[in-house]
């Protein structure tokens, strides 16, 4: 066996392993069973959110609506319980999902404006929304405690926490979408080359179109949870979310430029940064520290992927 | 499609209507947004809040020139609030230590450095602008609550907040900035060989690199304008407020990239003016103003921006299929 070889593809992995021994000597608390699964409760709402936001960046897209979106979504689901109830709040919050997920779609994908700035756009625009649709204050559940509506932040099952069970569920269902059904195939054919796939017969419009759909489903699907976790939902509560989402898709190894990558390295990715981040708090490092260091570890990760690609590292 | 060939084609045929709507359509919002405002307030067109209306514009608008040009040049900077922020805590932090003046200087000198080494590890580590500067903004804002120990920081010698205080009728020093730094990249683009290369090496990066054009240097210079600039709008912030807030700036690489592209230059590079650029931050800041000025609530900005933005791209895509079916 080349360890070297296996060194420079798992590079990553090693000085994963790396940290987890480090923080695990020096912070107590860190591996054990409940941090792990805490740690898993924490992941599963953004690992949910990058579930769909891999469709749209293999596609060759980018969605930074998403964190806006998941604040308007959560508010919703909050306030639709008191009004309807468990089930209504549910089905109307995977409604407006699959609406705004729709829209952009329909921006990106029909119109073809630039998804960068399209979904900064609504970034803003879902803001204002927000504020516009909560008046301003936060917004509270009545009575959920009570309801089914609770399991989905706070159940358990066999003493898993329930969120981390729908983001396995949900990564598993994504994966035999993108790798064995014909759509799948199509999000990657639209990324890797577009004109291509065009001329090959794929109606990319409507494949970038679906990504963004997917996007919105997906954080539909974590705001659901969102809402039961907190039981309340206040403006700011999705803020910056988009940003830890591409943040989790980077580090696991999709590239932004689209046409390669997968729903396992997003799962990866994105369990990796959980650990990073809380093994970071547990040694008493401030937020700040927490996302220099993040960052610092994406930045080389992405470095060390593209130099190996072109072969200037050896070892 | 570059700014380039669009001219040629204008020169060729004579004047265009679709030509110029294609170069200008942003002067056409500005003269709407204006009318709309001067019906909707009766404060909006005095000579005081328009003046009012070029400072305010003018914060975004010195990041929008460096940020033009490294949108031409296909990149795109994130970190450029970070930056603001960091200029604007040097400059205020190191007063007591080093004088007015030089604490000035070394928030410049500072912020230029960021935005050098930005552009030095995209031109050489071949990742994507987009990503790095995501890394530098989160990276820069953690130094910034570092230096500042999460606090502002407050002006001791107040020389330093008077010195933006200066007026040319209701035209401050701080819009004059931002008029004449606009003008001075305009002239660097049209009538120098590192501004015409900036609009190739956007345009089609293969065929600038074939024809000898050093883009690792070009990417480099850009984004050290862009970073120098960014210190000066920081520098110049916390003159007006006399403080320095670790969050000063959060956001505004949107609102600057709204304005840039708002104004037409395209995110891709290779076309867009420091005309374009002007007329976007000065559109951008009136809506602001016209809305703060009918107490609208902070969502309805929020909401004009995002349908504003979406609409500008919706034509400058009309107006593309319109020039490529010709």
């Amino acid at each position: 066996m080349d360890w070297m070889n296996v060194a420079r593809r798992h590079g990553l992995l090693v000085a994963f392993g790396l940290f987890l021994a480090i923080v695990a000597s020096s912070a107590d608390g860190f591996l054990t069973v409940g941090n792990i699964l805490d740690v898993l409760r924490q992941v599963s709402i953004i690992g949910i959110i990058a579930l769909g936001v891999t469709f749209v960046v293999i596609s060759g897209r980018l969605d930074l609506s998403v964190g806006s979106m998941l604040t308007l979504l959560t508010v919703i689901v909050v306030d639709q319980h008191n009004n309807l109830g468990p089930g209504g709040a549910v089905l109307v919050t995977l409604g407006a999902g699959l609406l705004i997920g729709a829209w952009n779609g329909a921006l990106v994908g029909f119109l073809k404006l630039n998804a960068l700035i399209v979904t900064l756009a609504m970034l803003s625009l879902l803001q204002g929304l927000t504020l516009f649709y909560s008046g301003g204050s936060n917004v509270n559940v009545e009575g959920a405690q009570t309801t089914w509506f609770a399991i989905f932040g706070r159940g358990t099952v066999w003493g898993i926490p329930v969120p981390a069970l729908l983001f396995l569920g949900f990564a598993v269902i994504a994966s035999f979408v993108l790798r064995r059904t014909v759509y799948g195939r199509t999000v990657y054919a639209v990324g890797g080359n577009e004109t291509a796939s065009v001329f090959s017969g794929i109606d990319a419009r409507w494949t970038v179109f679906l990504a963004y759909v997917l996007s919105g489903v997906a954080t539909a699907l974590a705001a659901i949870i969102m809402g039961s976790r907190v039981m309340g939902a206040q403006n700011t509560i999705g803020q910056g979310y988009e940003l830890t989402v591409l943040a989790g898709i980077i580090l696991g190894g999709t590239s932004l430029m689209g046409g390669s990558g997968s729903i396992w390295r997003t799962v990866t990715g994105v369990t990796m940064l959980g650990f990073i981040q809380n093994g970071l708090l547990l040694l008493g490092f401030p937020y700040y520290v927490q996302w220099l260091v993040t960052w610092a570890v994406i930045i080389a990760a992405v470095w060390i992927d593209l130099a190996a690609k072109r072969g200037r590292i050896i070892a | 499609m570059s700014m380039e060939s669009a001219g040629q084609s204008a020169r060729k045929t004579g004047f265009r209507a679709g030509d110029w709507l294609i170069r200008n359509h942003i002067w056409i919002f500005l003269a709407i947004a204006i009318t709309v405002f001067s019906f909707a307030s009766p404060y909006f067109l005095t000579l005081n809040n328009l003046g009012n209306v070029l400072t305010q514009a003018a914060f975004i608008g010195i990041l929008a020139v460096g940020m033009t040009m490294v949108i031409l040049n296909g990149e795109i900077d994130l970190s450029v609030g970070a930056t603001l922020a960091l200029a604007g805590a040097l400059a205020i932090g190191l007063q007591p230590l080093i004088g007015v003046w030089p604490a000035i200087f070394a928030g410049f000198l500072a912020s230029a450095a960021l935005g050098f080494l930005n552009g030095a590890f995209v031109a050489f580590s071949g990742m994507h602008s987009f990503v790095v500067t995501l890394g530098a903004l989160i990276g820069i804002r953690g130094l910034v609550f570092v230096y500042t120990g999460e606090n502002a920081l407050m002006v001791e010698d107040f020389s330093y907040t008077e010195i933006p205080e200066l007026y040319l009728g209701p035209v401050s020093l701080t819009a004059m900035i931002f008029f004449g730094l606009a003008l001075l990249f305009q002239w660097v683009l049209t009538s120098t060989r590192h501004g015409r290369e900036t609009y190739a090496v956007g345009d089609n990066i293969e065929a600038a690199h074939d024809s000898g054009i050093n883009i690792k240097r070009h990417k480099i210079i850009n984004f050290t304008i862009c970073g120098a600039m960014a210190g000066i709008a920081g520098i110049l912030l916390s003159m007006r407020l006399g403080t320095a807030e670790p969050n000063a700036g959060r956001i505004w690489e949107l609102w600057t990239i709204i304005a840039v592209v708002l104004g037409g230059t395209r995110l891709m590079g290779g076309y867009g003016t420091m005309w374009m650029t002007i007329g976007g931050v000065l559109t951008l800041a009136v809506i602001r103003n016209g809305l703060r000025l009918l107490n609208t609530p902070n969502y309805v900005e929020l909401i004009v921006m995002g349908t504003v933005l979406i609409l500008a791209l919706a034509l400058d895509r009309l107006l593309e299929h319109g020039r490529s079916r010709r």
